[in-house]
């Protein structure tokens, strides 16, 4: 059972740990505040909200209930380790194209959907909100609902599965998803550009991002004026190595020296660490697009970012300063502290949702759906 | 703050046909979008009395073309303060009633409203009215990216409608929905504010209300601009028909196909009365004898295309294909799509009359179902050809009947409920792209417990209390509130004791 963290120091409130969806659905309507956990990775998101009268874990919630290989489709209780589903979906060959860091193998499924993160193969396949096909979440009103399906393809009721994506557990509880697989990737070849300059990597970025070569991840690391930048692009199929020789060439036209790494796992592994704040730092997830990337770089003391999204995380020191700073210089591109200290999280505004019409209305939904403010209570934007 | 007792809570909805005060309606709908932009004549509002699923029709008592966001604000906000309700319609091309007027509010029709805004390559972006057609998008953005969702009425269909119903297409397999397409929305709510969801950036923070948005057919408000993202067009795109003996063989091959890894851009199947029909329409020398066809289309880097193609070509002949065409030009591929999209209006030149239907299956259960069909068209006497987008295991029987004959019309409605149930039984949807509109309210029901409903409803509380937004569309309100305007109909699975409204 991982313990929380960043609770400053604070006495770590009792833990539940319900086998079923009805008995999630029991906690969140006896009474009190709750706040949901799965691996406990990342628990320094959000602000720091009101203190929860009980942790809820889904440590009980640990079942893969179906892996159904001739559809691509698999139904994973909240509480799997997003590890331990890839190994049972690699045995047929095939993947959940979700590579977010993991911390270590903690992470689990229903804490990567409530917090919408992903990895580089979002560049391909998209986020949590692309790839879920159906959810069973526990409600504060004590009831256990369903929305979407178990198949590919359905569009009866509300998508609420892509509404709970991200959410951070403030609506209800996710018990269950239904997701989308794709066949394992055969063997891939990471071509690697380094420059100095964020134009000239951005510039080449752009020529990847439009190339209608199927890669399955581009990634962009930047460290700083002085040691420069990387430009990463994951080719794969029967002919990677046809592809790579164009995407080559593709460089060599922007005036980028290239080189091929066939033995990539580590690379990619780095870019994903890189999405995490360095120890006692934060990190921000900058929403640009692909046109405001060298502006984003030249704001960025250390950054890795999809630039065919325009996503950049950036790393931080853990200073108000160092983010309002940022935020006027990417303006008006959207910029979410993601882990950063208790400390910083609850000086700072983490979501950046201004007073509005946009607000009101999350206002409403969360109001709708948990009016007591039960789940995870001022954790998210305009103190939800 | 208490809990709102949402099982009960009824959507209420102050006007009744009677007191809708029509004139002063009128007025307030003159003064924003001009005098000849609101129609009140019986003649002119007949145009607007069903969309793509004629068998419903009402003629609404107002009906609005604004012509810009600014004048859709207005009139939502003028229904908001009068408490009308009202519907939005794009090109009227919806297979499920989606935008069936109603008898006591406003029809808002989009038409209109057909600027492309921006088209922006460098950002992979395209930002459109919602009136903007489907096909007028792909052309925005031609020849060196696409738009993926291609529904088969891409040449009329509109964006917004698009948007509301979340469309598919023959390509979702490889490429994903409307849902996965919509970047930023722009929304009139319905209490006349507007709210912009997403933007050209992905994850803004907050709820993803756009999420949510998208296939909620204009019951959480109206989308008066809409951001798109925009893909590179493929560097090669390969097609082939392969024929089979029989469905169950074709979908063998379908399952060999997706078990060797390939992700086709599309798998679409037609069986034999299919093919029977489109070949009246489209021509394509096709085998008279073939019980099913198989189009496959793989794309991608030309490398990789060509590579895979062998193998794709081997496969179905590994599962029986009875013969393989490959398309050698541009121009034979068009044919075989021809083949394809010709289905649905080709049925009319093989039966007076026919349902389409949209169910949804794992794909594993293909061969199962078909023959479950095959079977229930015996019994009922009645022919069902079956088109279908066989990746995504998505089914569009067509049951053709003759509606002179006494009865046959009931008939072939209870067995096109009948398709519905089995698909739900094999763990499918009762919807894959139509949605659910007026048509498939009933039906709700029954791939849906009460508690789901009312966390649907939750959703639709937070965007239209007072449930002016198409109301009596897509999500069934409680009890006896699941009704259709217009004449009652005993459904079906209600007649065969398998459903009951609530």
């Amino acid at each position: 059972m991982a313990t929380p963290s960043g609770s400053g120091g604070a006495l770590a409130p009792p833990t539940v740990s319900p086998a079923t969806p009805a008995e999630v659905a029991e906690q969140l309507a006896g009474g009190g505040r709750v706040r949901p956990v799965g691996g406990g990775t990342k628990l320094a998101w959000g602000a720091p909200g009101i203190a929860p009268d009980r942790e809820l874990s889904t440590a009980g919630l640990d079942r893969i209930v179906a892996h159904n290989d001739g559809d691509l489709t698999a139904v994973l209780e909240a509480g799997v380790p997003i590890a331990r589903a890839q190994a049972a979906f690699a045995l047929h060959g095939q993947r959940l194209t979700l590579d977010p860091p993991d911390g270590g193998g903690a992470a689990t499924i229903g804490g990567i959907l409530a917090t919408g993160d992903s990895g580089p193969l979002r560049h391909r396949f998209g986020g949590p909100r692309d790839l879920i096909l159906g959810v069973r979440i526990a409600l504060p009103d004590g009831t256990v609902a369903r929305a979407g399906s178990d198949v590919i393809k359905n569009v009866a009721g509300y998508d609420l599965a892509k509404l709970m994506c991200g959410g951070l557990g403030t609506l209800g509880v996710i018990c269950e998803a239904t997701v989308r697989l794709h066949p394992v990737a055969e063997a891939t070849i990471t071509v690697q550009a380094h420059a100095h300059d964020p134009g000239s990597l951005c510039a080449a970025a752009r020529r990847l991002a439009r190339h209608p070569l199927e890669l399955e991840s581009l990634d962009l690391r930047w460290d700083g004026p002085e040691d420069g930048g990387l430009l990463l692009a994951r080719a794969v199929g029967r002919t990677v190595e046809r592809s790579v020789r164009s995407l080559r060439d593709v460089l060599a036209a922007a005036g980028l020296e290239s080189d091929q790494i066939e033995d990539d796992d580590e690379l990619w592994a780095q870019q994903r660490d890189r999405q995490r704040a360095a120890p006692g730092g934060a990190v921000v997830r900058v929403s640009g697009l692909p046109a405001d990337l060298e502006r984003i770089l030249r704001a960025a003391p250390s950054a890795v970012g999809r630039p065919a999204l325009g996503l950049v995380w950036v790393r931080l020191q853990p200073d108000p300063g160092a983010l309002a700073e940022l935020r006027r210089a990417v303006h008006p591109a959207a910029c979410v502290l993601l882990d950063a200290p208790e400390q910083l999280r609850a000086e700072v505004d983490v979501w950046g949702v201004g007073p509005g019409t946009e607000l009101d209305l999350l206002r409403r939904v969360k109001q709708s759906f948990d009016p007591a403010g039960v789940c995870n209570a001022g954790r998210y934007a305009g103190g939800i | 703050m208490g809990q709102v007792d949402i099982t009960h809570a009824e959507l209420p909805v102050a006007v009744t046909p009677d007191t809708l005060p029509v004139d002063e309606l009128a007025a307030r709908l003159r003064a924003i979008c001009g005098p000849e932009h609101v129609l009140t004549h019986p003649h002119d509002l007949r145009t607007y009395q069903s969309d793509g699923l004629l068998h419903y029709h009402v003629v609404p008592p107002v009906a609005v073309l604004p012509g810009c966001a600014e004048e859709v604000r207005g009139v939502v906000a003028a229904c908001h303060e009068l408490r009308i309700p009202w519907v939005a319609r794009g090109s009227g091309s919806g297979l499920s009633g989606g935008a069936l007027p109603i008898a006591d509010g406003v029809l808002i029709v989009l038409s209109r409203m057909r600027r492309v805004l921006e088209v922006d390559l460098v950002n992979q972006r395209v930002v459109v009215e919602p009136g903007v057609t489907n096909i007028a998008v792909a052309h925005a953005v031609a020849p060196d990216f696409v738009y993926p969702p291609d529904p088969s009425s891409q040449i009329v269909c509109s964006i917004g409608g698009n948007v509301a119903e979340n469309s598919g297409g023959a390509h979702c397999f490889k490429y994903g929905f409307t849902t996965n397409y919509v970047t930023g929305l722009e929304v009139v709510l319905p209490d006349g504010g507007v709210v912009e969801l997403g933007g050209k950036a992905l994850d803004a923070p907050g709820y993803d209300l756009l999420g949510a948005f998208v296939g909620s057919e204009g019951t959480l408000g109206v989308a008066t601009r809409i951001t798109l993202r925009v893909i590179p067009a493929p560097e090669a795109v390969k097609t082939l028909v392969a024929f089979f003996a029989d469905v169950q063989d074709a979908g063998r091959a379908v399952s060999a196909i997706v078990a060797a890894g390939l992700v086709p851009a599309a798998i679409e199947m037609m069986d034999a009365l299919a093919i029977h029909a489109s070949e009246q329409m489209a021509h394509a020398g096709w085998p008279t004898d073939a019980g099913a066809a198989l189009l496959v289309e793989l794309d991608g880097s030309a490398a990789e295309c060509h590579e895979r193609f062998g193998e794709l070509e081997g496969l179905c002949l590994a599962a029986q294909a009875t013969g393989v065409r490959v398309a050698q030009t541009e121009a034979e591929r068009a044919v075989f799509w021809k083949m394809r999209k010709s289905a649905f209006p080709a049925a009319g030149r093989i039966s007076p009359h026919y349902f389409v239907q949209d169910g949804v299956i794992p794909r594993t259960r293909l061969p199962e179902v078909l023959g479950r069909i095959e079977a229930l068209g015996v019994e009922f006497g009645l022919r069902v050809a079956n088109v279908f987008h066989a990746g995504d295991g998505n089914l569009h029987p067509l049951v053709c009947y003759d509606g002179n004959t006494p009865g046959e019309a009931a008939r072939a409605e209870e067995l096109s409920g009948l398709i519905l149930e089995a698909c739900l039984q094999a763990g499918g949807s009762i919807t894959g792209e139509h949605g659910v509109g007026v048509d498939k309210l009933a039906y709700m029901g029954r791939m849906f417990a009460p508690e789901d409903l009312a966390a649907f409803r939750r959703l639709r509380l937070a965007f239209d209390p007072d449930g002016l937004a198409n109301p009596g569309k897509a999500i069934p309100t409680p009890r006896l509130c699941g009704e259709v305007p217009g004449p009652y109909r005993i459904h079906p699975l209600e007649a065969a004791g398998l459903a009951e409204r609530f």
